[in-house]
């Protein structure tokens, strides 16, 4: 059984067709990618994954239930985590309480707890710290953990913002642009980040990227969206080589 | 030098009032981006409540069946008080905000305004117009401090007040739901997809408001016994300057104006006649927001829509 199986989605702003009939199957443990040109229905599908939106028609399975209509906390909770192209991030909060609030679903110490200071909350909040402390080293950003998130370089709040998805410890990590904005040498970083988490934490990652060194480098297969419907899918090699592809997002000129 | 220390023992008691008010305008702003117009009528609420919760007590003892000492009936008052109250808070958001959760945040503003001539008016019709005094639960003693007289009351209540505070401060610091409050209050579109239930920190939120705002009604009728169905609505405006002169959305900044218009008011006051005590405090007000438009602790970007 896949764990994440999309059956004939779409979705309808007003009018407007964002996506059409959209199918998808992720296995456990995949890396797959998500690409097409601006405006192609890309971060919608994520949007509709994560319950941002309600498709206007189809299924989206997770782990053989049906998630269509869950708030968005529920499906988090139950292992589907994201990034945002725009890294939505909270300044004023340091780097340590970003991760820790996406530890909230996982605290269950009660709200007497919390102003008593039981024994149960300071083991808690001493376990999920270590958690923390953990996955920003994963990420490379442990020095910065008590510095304010905006008091970082570019490169370093985006890998915050992968910490902070991971630590709502999902099975499926969607990732939005993970190198928007890079230089190539953090883009070549991010990239041995992303297979060095998905080698030591095993999630299924589904990445939507518009750099094709990161895609080709780190997908088995590639959709290609465009117009809100998927034009081609396949591996690397085959959606280099898809003139379909080539057409309608590489431009009319062979890109290698 | 003596008359002015006097006097600013009482700013700091009503500082007490404005800033516990204030907080909940505050905290529900900064989490879910509107103004609750019903907070001062639930600070009249919470008088209320308080009123029929140590009359009962009270009762209990003159009907010979426990008679509790009046600081345990103080105590249990101000417990049972933010509790009840902190129900209604929280069905206020059910009934009032969460439907409206995605409408025009100016309908969500009236909707505010309604419950609280709801509050008023059912008030009025249960309870009818009659003033009503809250029982003296403290027994009065006046300290002679350097020339100063402070009686126990005030201490009590800006002692409380303040602790209360801290304690607000602890939780936002440092829970789960503190943090997640914060990150709601910057953008609330991440939060529900960490895990975090949205109408859990919703409810929540008003939840603590609203016992602070009880808290400041039981005091209140401590130091000014008195309660009438109307009295939310003068000091909740007042409470909301403040939350706006701290900064939208700052709970150090509500808090810290709250003392602040505490000490105005009593300040312009002892200079000018008390009658035009309001009108030179709020036009001073009206002054100092116009060089700080975003109020003291507040950031021009938090006026960005969300929700």
């Amino acid at each position: 059984m896949a764990l994440l199986e999309v059956e004939g989605m779409t979705h309808y702003f007003g009018g407007l067709r964002a996506v059409h009939n959209y199918n998808l199957q992720i296995q456990r443990g995949e890396i797959r990618g998500l690409i097409g040109p601006n405006g192609a229905g890309k971060t919608t599908i994520f949007n509709l994954i994560t319950g941002i939106y309600r498709p206007t028609r189809g299924r989206i399975v997770f782990e053989g239930e049906d998630i269509v209509g869950l708030p968005p906390h529920r499906i988090a909770a139950r292992g589907i985590a994201r990034t945002f192209q725009n890294m939505l991030l909270w300044r004023h909060m340091t780097v340590l309480e970003h991760v820790k609030v996406a530890h909230y679903a996982r605290i269950d110490y009660g709200l007497v707890g919390a102003f008593l200071g039981t024994p149960r909350r300071r083991r808690q909040e001493a376990e999920f710290e270590e958690r923390s402390y953990e996955l920003l080293r994963m990420m490379g950003v442990e020095r910065f953990a008590n510095k304010v998130i905006t008091e970082l370089p570019y490169g370093a709040q985006r890998r915050v913002e992968i910490a902070r998805a991971l630590a709502t410890e999902p099975k499926l990590l969607l990732l939005d642009e993970p190198a928007a904005g890079m230089t190539p040498e953090e883009m070549i970083e991010m990239v041995d980040t992303i297979r060095r988490i998905h080698s030591m934490l095993g999630m299924a990652i589904f990445l939507i990227e518009h750099r094709m060194r990161v895609v080709m480098d780190l997908c088995e297969t590639i959709q290609t969206l465009n117009f809100g419907e998927v034009i081609a899918e396949g591996t690397p090699d085959e959606i280099r080589n898809d003139p379909v592809v080539i057409e309608a997002y590489l431009g009319k000129e062979v890109v290698t | 030098m003596t008359y002015l220390l006097q006097h600013v023992v009482n700013a700091l008691q009503w500082g007490s009032f404005y800033a516990l008010i204030a907080l909940g305008y505050s905290m529900v702003y900064s989490v879910l981006m509107l103004f609750n117009f019903a907070h001062g009528d639930i600070f009249m609420v919470g008088a209320y409540i308080g009123l029929f919760v140590s009359t009962g007590l009270l009762l209990l003892g003159t009907a010979g069946a426990v008679t509790l000492p009046n600081w345990l009936v103080l105590v249990l008052t101000i417990i049972l008080g933010m509790a009840l109250t902190a129900v209604v808070g929280m069905l206020v958001e059910r009934v009032g905000y969460r439907p409206l959760r995605k409408a025009p945040r100016a309908s969500a503003a009236l909707t505010g305004l309604m419950i609280g001539i709801t509050f008023q008016t059912l008030n009025l019709a249960l309870l009818g117009a009659k003033r009503r005094s809250f029982p003296a639960l403290i027994e009065t003693a006046t300290y002679q401090v350097a020339g100063v007289s402070i009686t126990n009351t005030k201490i009590m209540i800006v002692v409380i007040s303040l602790l209360l505070m801290l304690a607000l401060d602890q939780f936002v610091r440092r829970t789960k739901w503190g943090m997640a409050m914060r990150a709601m209050a910057v953008d609330i579109f991440v939060v529900p997809l960490m895990g975090v239930p949205i109408n859990t920190m919703a409810a929540l939120t008003f939840a603590l408001g609203s016992a602070l705002a009880a808290v400041a009604g039981i005091f209140f009728g401590q130091a000014y016994p008195v309660l009438e169905p109307y009295m939310g609505a003068l000091l909740g405006w007042k409470a909301f300057v403040a939350a706006i002169l701290g900064g939208r959305g700052s709970v150090l900044g509500a808090a810290l104006a709250g003392f602040m218009l505490g000490f105005i008011e009593i300040f312009v006051a002892v200079v000018f006649p008390s009658t035009l005590r309001d009108l030179i405090a709020y036009s001073a007000i009206l002054l100092i927001l116009t060089f700080r438009p975003y109020g003291l602790f507040g950031e021009p970007y938090s006026a960005r829509l969300r929700l």
